[in-house]
């Protein structure tokens, strides 16, 4: 970064508050470090002067798009305006903390959220996998919570480019590398692959944590006198202006050149932070406490004041240093991992420096709260920063990006598949259906979730390749929460707005299919450029969508993220809206897997079969397609189904249960029987009858509010009665049958395969590909 | 009965070993590397994780903890020890047992439900198994591949040192599929699975009976408390 001089740091040389007044006309980078004309003379304005050179980089840091959301804000807003005070019950922190919390009863609360590390991950897939985990497991910890389970969701190009597989390796392992090391149990996610995807990957780490109730934490700094500590890892130059030049600018073809900016991580250090500040907040010696990602010193300082309603007075050069040459500028900016910044009470500081010596961490009083509303930082005697915190925090800009519906939506959404040649003769049926569940993206992704830890803690009740992943909190009760993430990017692609709610709606399916009960949502907007109007206006239907399916199914967002700028020259990603649900389950030892287990078990689809086969793995993967319109979602009928799942799991009906959704039926029966190795015969007849459709969409349909079941046969009255009670469509469909060597999968009159063929057909692929 | 469960910073299966100690109907201790005092336990539990980070070698820095000057001491006087993964790790660079431990020759880390042979049951840790039994206990490592040079693993061949070999498949590289060792004495074993991951109906790996119900761990935590009752 060659934007402020290094050098000896001598005091001299620091751009002074003082200074900054008596040289008004002095030329400032604020171009370079992002800024807009506009918003460099409204900092000029609010501080009535030019600002400093520290000041400078501050604000440019913290009014970066990925701080600020300032092209986002105004639809994020709608999260918190269309809720009902039902949902908002079990709500113990609503948005705009570090992550939501949401009381799960028996004195327990759970804390989780999803956030993107796309860019640093595309130019150092490595670091910035692994940093990406880091990063969400702090914000997890900030609220006071035990980190307890992590999952990824992950796009890459297309498999055939040469560069997928540079980041493939270096995003698996580093998570692997990091989360491993950490002792996280990682319990599920998703990778998909896409050209569109092949100049920006997409990164998405969420992590959960459980907590109770008291000993909830938050991030400010209220009370005058309370000391400011930074502690953990050493401040060193890595990630310095990584918020607002990787994160905030698109990429062109020289991306890859800006590597030092890209944060390194160390998981171990992460790992002792994290004992360290459980056992902090055990002994209650800590008032506020945040982490110190994005945006460093300057995001911490400023947020722990401006939340707190109070001021700050911070000594710079009290900043442990891994490299003395760095500025204060720079030392502002850096985003050195595994840092994070208590505000401790005069009085607990001996008890809070016995901890961290226990666990050898290194800290440093940085300086102390004030009552004045009034951020000082000084760099030895001199004054380098003098602002109000809450104008660098929460007042930066807010934009209404203009927005344009795009020119080419229509035409794509009137190339229907329905113009596709549809396979009539069973053999080619039976192609189609290997074709399908090999296929990258429907593969199974053991190749990538075998280097992970999934045993860690001796908590996890369910993992992949289970449809949610579900963590026990309570080992005296077996209270645990499930969590499934999903979003499906050819869906946004035809239409955002549909697109947001089938990921909602499918991930709500996935932890219902658990036997937990949905409660909350998080969320990771992955979008193109906000300045692209098309762009704006998929964000906009996206946003509406998700706030409206959420409303309509009675559960809270509780905080996300934004990723803007996921694009390569003009081109945009697909929308890719990554939705995470999270559910309550009163004891785990009722979870349901994903594929039977048993002989002789009925197997029972729920719900109904349309011809819906636009956007579908079914036109992706045969005929190269991605038209029309998506399938319809019936928010209703959604909830209706999950309470029908959860009542039947609360009676012990339910053997299995696994969601339909890509490669529909075909892939939830090959899931099925090779999650145990039992075979199925199946019939399509009533599907068939039923839906009015014909043997394609029958096997392939990705019509939502689908779920394929097992039922023991003593539990089939009884099984029946409670969905059609509940005007739950139900069709038997098969039966389970023959396990071991014998085990096949037949789907009558189409084809039969043994359960050997059907593994080496869907565990194949990735290996051969990345192995 | 005390079973010490010692945590180095970094250790990440300490409340698991602690758990699983519970589990089998013992009293969990809970050590502390920097404190050389080992609290009376009866026997001594290193469990997995990535201790200091795995810097310098795996298990190197905590070999020379504190607390280690005492296990080994204690170790060479006859209380049992038990060593899983990252604990494998620290008794092979502690000398307790021989050989060395490297990346997994498939150079990822590897998460799977592994399949073992119950090689010898003259241990403190393996006398609830019959000699020859198959057990399947979750294995997760990066660097769990066994070396030794031939003469040491002459020895240990032929003086029936090999605790547990992996069986069907072997994930690491392991010479001679070696999974674990036990000292010349028995009271000293180690091994890259992990036993305490296999010890509660739900949470350890899946059976032919039903989804996560392998408690195959459980032997090694109900042998040590026989043997400290019986001794």
């Amino acid at each position: 970064m060659a934007i402020f001089k290094k050098g000896s740091a001598a005091p001299s040389n620091a751009d002074t508050t003082a200074n900054a007044a008596a040289t008004p006309d002095k030329q400032q980078p604020w171009k370079e470090l992002g800024l807009k004309e506009d918003e460099y003379a409204r900092i000029r304005e609010i501080l009535g002067r030019r600002p400093t050179s520290a000041e400078l980089a501050m604000y440019s840091v913290m009014w970066s798009e990925h701080c600020s959301y300032k092209s986002s804000k105004i639809y994020l807003r709608q999260f918190g305006e269309k809720v009902t005070p039902e949902m908002q019950k079990h709500l113990m922190v609503g948005m705009g903390e570090n992550a939501g919390v949401v009381d799960i009863g028996e004195g327990w609360a759970v804390t989780f959220k999803v956030e993107s590390h796309n860019h640093p991950s595309y130019i150092e897939p490595f670091q910035g996998a692994a940093t990406g985990v880091g990063g969400i497991v702090r914000d997890i910890l900030t609220m006071g919570a035990r980190p307890i389970a992590v999952m990824d969701q992950l796009r890459f190009g297309d498999v055939s480019n040469p560069d997928t597989a540079r980041v493939v390796h270096g995003v698996v392992s580093g998570i692997s590398f990091y989360g491993n090391c950490l002792g996280l149990p990682n319990i599920g996610g998703e990778t998909v692959f896409d050209k569109v995807y092949q100049g920006n990957p997409l990164v998405n780490a969420l992590s959960v944590g459980a907590l109770r109730h008291e000993d909830l934490k938050l991030a400010k700094a209220s009370n005058p006198g309370d000391q400011v500590i930074l502690f953990g890892a050493r401040t060193g130059a890595d990630g310095i202006g990584g918020v607002s030049v990787l994160a905030s600018e698109t990429f062109d073809a020289d991306g890859p050149s800006r590597r030092p900016a890209v944060q390194v991580g160390d998981p171990f250090a992460e790992k002792v932070l994290i004992e360290c500040c459980l056992e902090l907040y055990a002994a209650d010696v800590v008032a506020g406490i945040q982490d110190l990602g994005g945006a460093g010193l300057s995001c911490a300082t400023s947020e722990l004041a401006s939340n707190g309603q109070a001021g700050m007075r911070v000594q710079l050069r009290n900043v442990l240093l891994r490299d003395e040459s760095l500025t204060p500028e720079e030392i502002l900016m850096s985003e050195s991992q595994e840092r994070m910044m208590a505000i401790v009470p005069k009085r607990d500081v001996a008890a809070f420096k016995k901890i961290v010596d226990k666990w050898e961490v290194e800290y440093s009083v940085l300086g102390e709260v004030i009552r004045e509303p009034r951020l000082y930082i000084n760099w030895g005697e001199e004054e380098i920063v003098n602002v109000p915190p809450r104008t660098v925090a929460h007042d930066g800009p807010v934009y209404e990006r203009p927005v344009a519906y795009p020119a080419w939506i229509d035409a794509l959404n009137a190339d229907s598949s329905s113009r596709l040649a549809r396979a009539t003769d069973a053999a080619a049926l039976a192609e189609q259906i290997i074709e399908v569940v090999s296929s990258p993206n429907q593969a199974s992704k053991d190749w990538i979730t075998n280097q992970y830890d999934h045993y860690v803690g001796g908590n996890t009740a369910l993992a992949m390749p289970d449809d949610g992943g579900m963590v026990r909190v309570s080992e005296e009760t077996g209270l645990g929460i499930a969590i499934a993430t999903d979003a499906n990017g050819r869906y946004g692609q035809l239409d955002p707005y549909a697109g947001a709610q089938l990921a909602l709606a499918e991930a709500y399916r996935n932890v219902a299919v658990t036997g937990a009960t949905p409660m909350a949502v998080t969320n990771c907007l992955n979008f193109g450029s906000p300045e692209n109007p098309e762009v704006m206006w998929q964000f906009k239907q996206a946003t509406a969508g998700l706030a409206d399916g959420c409303l309509a199914l009675g559960i809270p967002v509780t905080g996300g993220n934004v990723s803007f700028y996921n694009q390569t020259g003009d081109v945009a990603i697909h929308p890719t809206p990554v939705v995470g649900v999270l559910g309550v389950i009163d004891d785990v030892a009722r979870r349901i897997p994903s594929g039977w287990q048993d002989e002789g078990h009925n197997l029972y689809l729920l719900g109904t079969t349309r011809d819906e086969l636009d956007g579908s793995v079914w036109a992706g993967v045969i005929h190269d397609h991605l038209g029309g319109k998506p399938p319809v979602v019936d928010l209703a009928f959604e909830m209706q189904l999950a309470q029908a799942l959860n009542a039947a799991s609360e009676q012990g009906l339910l053997a299995s249960a696994h969601d339909l959704s890509e490669g529909g039926l075909a892939q939830a029966l090959v899931e099925g029987v090779l999650r145990f190795g039992v075979g199925a015969r199946v019939w399509l007849d009533e599907i068939k009858q039923v839906g009015n459709v014909d043997d394609t969409a029958a096997l392939f349909s990705e019509s939502t509010g689908r779920v394929l079941v097992s039922v023991g046969r003593e539990d089939d009255v009884k099984f029946v009665g409670l969905c059609e009670a509940r005007g739950i469509p139900v069709l038997r469909i098969g039966v389970t049958d023959g396990s071991a060597d014998t085990a096949h999968l037949e789907i009558q009159g189409l084809a039969s395969w043994t359960i050997d063929s059907l593994r080496s057909s869907h565990k194949a692929t990735l290996p051969a590909l990345f192995g | 009965m005390r079973i010490g469960v010692v945590t180095f910073p970094g250790t990440l299966d300490d409340r698991d070993a602690q758990r699983a100690v519970r589990i089998a109907g013992g009293e969990a201790v809970a050590l502390w590397h920097a404190d050389a005092d080992l609290h009376k336990v009866d026997a001594v539990v290193l469990p997995g994780g990535f201790s200091f980070g795995d810097y310098l070698r795996c298990g190197a820095i905590a070999a020379q903890a504190p607390v280690m000057e005492s296990i080994i001491k204690a170790a060479n006087g006859g209380l049992p020890v038990l060593g899983i993964c990252n604990g494998f790790q620290v008794l092979v660079e502690s000398h307790l047992l021989p050989g060395g431990l490297i990346r997994n020759d498939v150079q990822t880390f590897v998460c799977r439900d592994q399949k073992l042979v119950v090689e010898n049951v003259d241990t403190p840790w393996t006398n609830e198994f019959a000699l020859g039994q198959e057990i399947t206990i979750p294995l997760k490592n990066g660097e769990g591949g066994y070396i030794a040079d031939a003469e040491t693993l002459k020895r240990l061949e032929g003086e029936g040192l090999v605790a547990f070999r992996y069986k069907d498949f072997n994930p690491n590289g392991s010479l001679n599929d070696i999974a674990g060792l036990r000292n010349e004495r028995g009271n000293v074993v180690g091994l890259m699975p992990h036993p305490e991951h296999a010890v509660e109906a739900g949470f350890g790996p899946d059976t032919s009976v039903a989804m996560r119900s392998g408690v195959d761990g459980l032997g090694f935590f109900k042998s040590v408390l026989n043997s400290v009752v019986n001794a």
